[in-house]
């Protein structure tokens, strides 16, 4: 009977998943002892976090790829009528109009977007998988650019680049052109020289947007101020040396002079405690949960997975890169958690349902093929 | 199964697509390892230093400065503890306009002041308000502004304000001795610093200390041989003088005549050293020490002494100063009065100019200055103060007969006040000379013999008897005790010539019969009518030397009446040299 359970339970989870996933939990649990000043409530309500996240992963799992096709519009236009009531009457906090007040909870309808975005994609290339059309391209980049746009005027730059780029990959995934791509590229390096030079980035974003990229430019220009975090972040990062200087024993963590420790800027916590080695280590984590990631991709059976899967995995890749990338001074200051490895209930949700949405996939490819 | 061929279409291109975007990942994964490689390998010493420079500091903990005493343990000079308030700008986030009003009523710094010394982020440390009270100082820190701090630090202050400025001098905002003997015994008074190595976090809370506190070694106190009551009267007694008589400048000296230590000693005019905002420099000159002067007829008993030492003269030996003038080469040497014949004793108590440059004349030029060489003049007096006058005594070989005869009544030759008080010694200590000190003293220091007791004893009959009718000090007089001393009343020298303008002087001792002070007083330029030492300098002495007797509790050795008149129809006896 129990063992019947147990294998019911355990039916719809991909194992090497969940293991390279809790292993780097419980690499994050460690460090968060650490970066919290020791503090055992986070420590609790991390793993709360989890708990929640892994029931949610769960049930996603168990849910076929059908259903899953069939919840993406209806899920996508919540999604869109929450960003237009955000931009209505959301709370504004730190200057930005992010959060919603629903009474109970407050909740930020862009991190929903970052999973409604690609899923909605998939279904609806999915809808018409045997004869894709420029048009059909069109209408994606549609259903992407709204979304974006509503997030961009937050003004959230970093979240709406994330859901574009959730959004894009699908679009790559389905056989966008390489002409296209080549002028996206194009546009891409245009918006990178603009967003290069103060004078011409201030014409088209918001001045502290534009003040990031200067600071990255020469952090030491406002070093208490616009520079101060990648300045902290990099000071953290090389003072642990190859070895780190150990578990409790980093001095810019445990004076406080990092920003966002447990969060956003975990890394910078890990990188002066563990040191290089340290870093080699948990990229190679991250690859292996993205190598798995990259198989159930390739392995999946219809293109509504395919398609899921690999933007779901180089989503995936693109926190770990941008995160680490902006803690260790190579790319602006963007809000973008650690996966798995930062503070915090949304992130870790968002995750855990994406790999749940992974499981699924993975789990239904057989079905799916007969 | 119709869709196949499209399907395994799609299949492929989506192949190979997935491989050029796992190849790209891999890519961007190894330019973070990269990053992380340039950070934690090459760049890693840099780096840690500029941790470390965000959360090392070295604090200075402040010694406490010696406290300065009189000798019976007066405070002279004392440090109290006040605080100063400091900011770390490179560790500060910009103030908001409401705190950094706040602040600025809280430590009243003017706005725009306190906005220029936050603005230079460059800088760790930087005084937004030094030696504040520690209320006021506690006020600022309870804004609870982070990277602002306080420092204890030693204000330094002098009870006896203008009355002791001279000796003790006065140390900077930095507690760093500037003038006296704040800048002569800096190294016994200062102490050494301390330092504690700290760790301090992002808000500038200490978190631990690295390695041990190093206390801070407090300075030492320094006695001083001053007594703060005589100090109070002679400085008294100086600026009343030097007020009635409309005078310049002046200056007293007391000492110990069995020690050598200083007593007391006042220049006019002075200054407040707990209030030195706008202080003109010539307050500050310690004149007794650093100015020179032409002695005048303080010098005679010197000449005198030299004389009787010499064996060509006793004091009873007979000089004829008629027609009180006396013709040196071009050159005449003039007596106020004109005297005919006078005993040795006699030309001290009249001050006879003529009877002092026979005596001169008559002894060998090299015997006159080894003798003046020998009581100090044209020598530093060594008491451990700040740019000591040595005098001008010129070498004897360059001495011509008129300057041998000038120089023994007191011109042509430049002393301190202090170098001719101590001279003195040794006619109050049966012919020995000490050196003269500030500091008090366990044991007196040993002496030099300069004259015998005899020639000593003499000069101290002559002396008295200058303060006696007949005499040209009878105004140095006191009652209960005898007293003895001689005036000086002379031209001062402008551009080359003499002019009409005067030092007045008087140098003297009491009681005579065992001398416990040696007093020197000079008054410097006179314009209210009076220019004679003896009416000008002798009530000065007289007032001191009356009220320190008492104070030290010196026995009168006249207890009675003792003020002798002269007969009201003989003339009072004035000397101008």
């Amino acid at each position: 009977m129990i063992k019947r359970i147990l294998a019911r339970i355990a039916s719809p989870v991909d194992g090497w998943l969940l293991f390279f996933t809790l292993i780097i939990f419980s690499v994050s649990m460690v460090l968060l002892f650490s970066a919290s000043n020791q503090s055992t409530e986070k420590l609790v309500n991390k793993s709360t976090f989890l708990a929640i996240g892994l029931i949610a992963m769960w049930v996603v799992a168990n849910i076929s790829p059908q259903t899953l096709g069939r919840l993406a519009l209806p899920g996508y236009i919540l999604g869109m009528c929450l960003l237009i009531a955000v931009a209505g009457f959301g709370d504004i906090v730190n200057g930005a109009r992010r959060w919603l007040n629903l009474g109970i909870t407050r909740i930020q309808p862009s991190e929903l977007m970052k999973i409604a975005v690609p899923l909605v994609l998939a279904w609806f290339f999915s809808l018409y998988e045997a004869n894709i059309k420029a048009r059909h391209y069109f209408a994606a980049a549609i259903m992407i650019a709204m979304p974006a746009i509503l997030v961009l005027k937050q003004p959230d730059l970093g979240t709406a680049l994330l859901i574009s780029a959730a959004g894009f990959y699908i679009l790559f995934f389905a056989g966008l052109s390489w002409r296209i791509i080549g002028l996206l590229a194009l546009i891409g390096a245009i918006g990178i020289y603009i967003v290069m030079d103060w004078d011409r980035c201030t014409q088209l974003f918001h001045d502290f947007q534009c003040r990031r990229i200067e600071v990255l430019k020469n952090p030491m220009d406002d070093p208490l101020g616009a520079g101060y975090h990648t300045i902290q972040g990099t000071i953290a990062i090389g003072s642990g040396g190859v070895f780190g200087k150990g578990w409790l024993k980093g001095t810019q963590t445990h004076l406080d002079f990092i920003p966002e420790r447990t969060t956003d800027f975990i890394f910078a916590v890990y990188s002066e405690e563990f040191g290089l080695m340290g870093n080699l280590v948990l990229l190679i984590l991250y690859l292996l949960v993205i190598g798995r990631a990259f198989i159930i991709t390739s392995s999946a059976s219809t293109l509504f997975g395919r398609l899921l899967a690999g933007s779901i995995t180089l989503t995936l890749s693109t926190y770990v890169f941008v995160n680490m990338g902006m803690v260790s001074g190579i790319l602006p200051i963007v809000g973008v958690p650690l996966p798995l490895m930062s503070y915090g209930g949304t992130s870790m949700l968002s995750i855990m349902i994406c790999i749940g949405l992974l499981m699924s996939i993975q789990r239904h490819r057989k079905l799916m093929k007969s | 199964m119709a869709y196949t061929t499209n399907a395994n279409l799609v299949l492929r291109l989506q192949f190979w697509r997935a491989w050029l975007t796992l190849g790209a990942l891999l890519v961007l994964f190894l330019a973070l390892i990269g990053r992380a490689v340039y950070l934690q390998g090459y760049q890693k010493d840099f780096l840690r230093e500029q941790g470390e420079a965000r959360y090392y500091r070295v604090i200075k903990l402040e010694a406490n400065r010696g406290t300065i005493t009189d000798r019976n343990g007066n405070p002279l000079a004392i440090s109290t503890p006040v605080q100063s308030i400091w900011a770390s700008p490179s560790d500060m986030e910009p103030l908001h306009a409401s705190q950094l009003a706040l602040l600025s009523k809280a430590l009243s710094v003017p706005l725009e002041e306190l906005t220029r010394k936050l603005a230079d982020t460059k800088r760790d440390f930087v005084y937004l308000k030094r030696q504040m009270n520690p209320d006021a100082a506690q006020r600022v820190l309870e804004l609870r502004i982070p990277g602002i701090f306080k420092q204890t630090e030693y204000r330094r202050y002098y009870p006896a304000g203008e009355h002791m400025a001279h000796v003790i001098g006065y140390t900077d905002i930095d507690n760093k001795g500037q003038e006296g003997l704040e800048l002569t015994r800096e190294s016994m008074l200062a102490g050494k610093a301390g330092s504690r190595h700290v760790i301090r976090d992002r808000h500038g809370y200490i978190v631990e200390d690295v390695t041990g506190v190093e206390q801070p070694k407090d300075g030492q106190t320094l006695t001083l041989s001053i007594d703060q009551n005589i100090q109070y009267l002679a400085y008294r007694e100086l600026k009343k003088a030097v007020e009635e008589n409309g005078a310049k400048a002046g200056g007293i000296v007391v000492l110990d005549a069995k020690t050598g230590e200083v007593l007391a000693l006042a220049n006019m005019p002075s200054y407040n050293p707990n209030t030195r905002a706008k202080l003109d420099p010539a307050r500050k000159r310690n004149r007794a020490l650093t100015d020179v002067y032409e002695p005048g007829s303080t010098m005679k008993p010197f000449t005198a002494a030299a004389a009787i030492e010499s064996g060509k003269f006793t004091p009873l030996t007979v000089i004829n100063t008629a027609p009180g003038s006396m013709t040196i080469g071009p050159n005449t040497v003039h007596d106020a009065h004109p005297h005919g014949a006078l005993t040795v004793e006699q030309v001290i108590q009249v001050s006879s100019n003529v009877g002092a440059s026979k005596m001169a004349l008559s002894l060998e030029r090299e015997y006159l200055w080894e003798f003046f060489d020998s009581v100090g003049f044209g020598t530093p007096p060594h008491s451990g103060f700040p740019g000591e006058t040595p005098g001008r005594l010129r070498p004897w070989k360059s001495w011509r007969p008129i300057e041998q005869a000038t120089m023994s009544y007191g011109h042509g030759i430049s002393v301190s006040l202090m170098q001719i008080a101590r001279a003195y010694m040794i006619f109050a200590t049966d012919g020995e000379i000490r050196p003269i000190t500030f500091q008090k003293l366990v044991a007196p220091q040993p002496g030099r013999r300069v004259i015998s007791a005899e020639t000593a004893q003499a000069l101290r009959k002559m002396l008295e008897m200058a303060t006696q009718p007949g005499g040209t000090a009878r105004k140095a007089q006191i009652v209960g005790y005898r007293v003895g001393g001689k005036t000086g009343t002379s031209h001062k020298l402008d551009g080359g010539s003499y002019v009409n303008k005067y030092v007045s002087s008087f140098v003297g001792m009491a009681p005579i019969s065992d001398p416990r002070l040696i007093v020197a007083v000079m008054i410097d330029e006179p314009s209210a009518g009076k220019h004679f030492g003896g009416a000008v300098a002798a009530p000065v002495f007289s007032q001191v030397v009356a009220g320190s007797l008492r104070m030290l509790g010196v026995p009168p050795d006249a207890p009675t009446q003792n003020i002798l008149l002269p007969e009201p129809d003989v003339p009072e006896i004035k000397e101008e040299t």
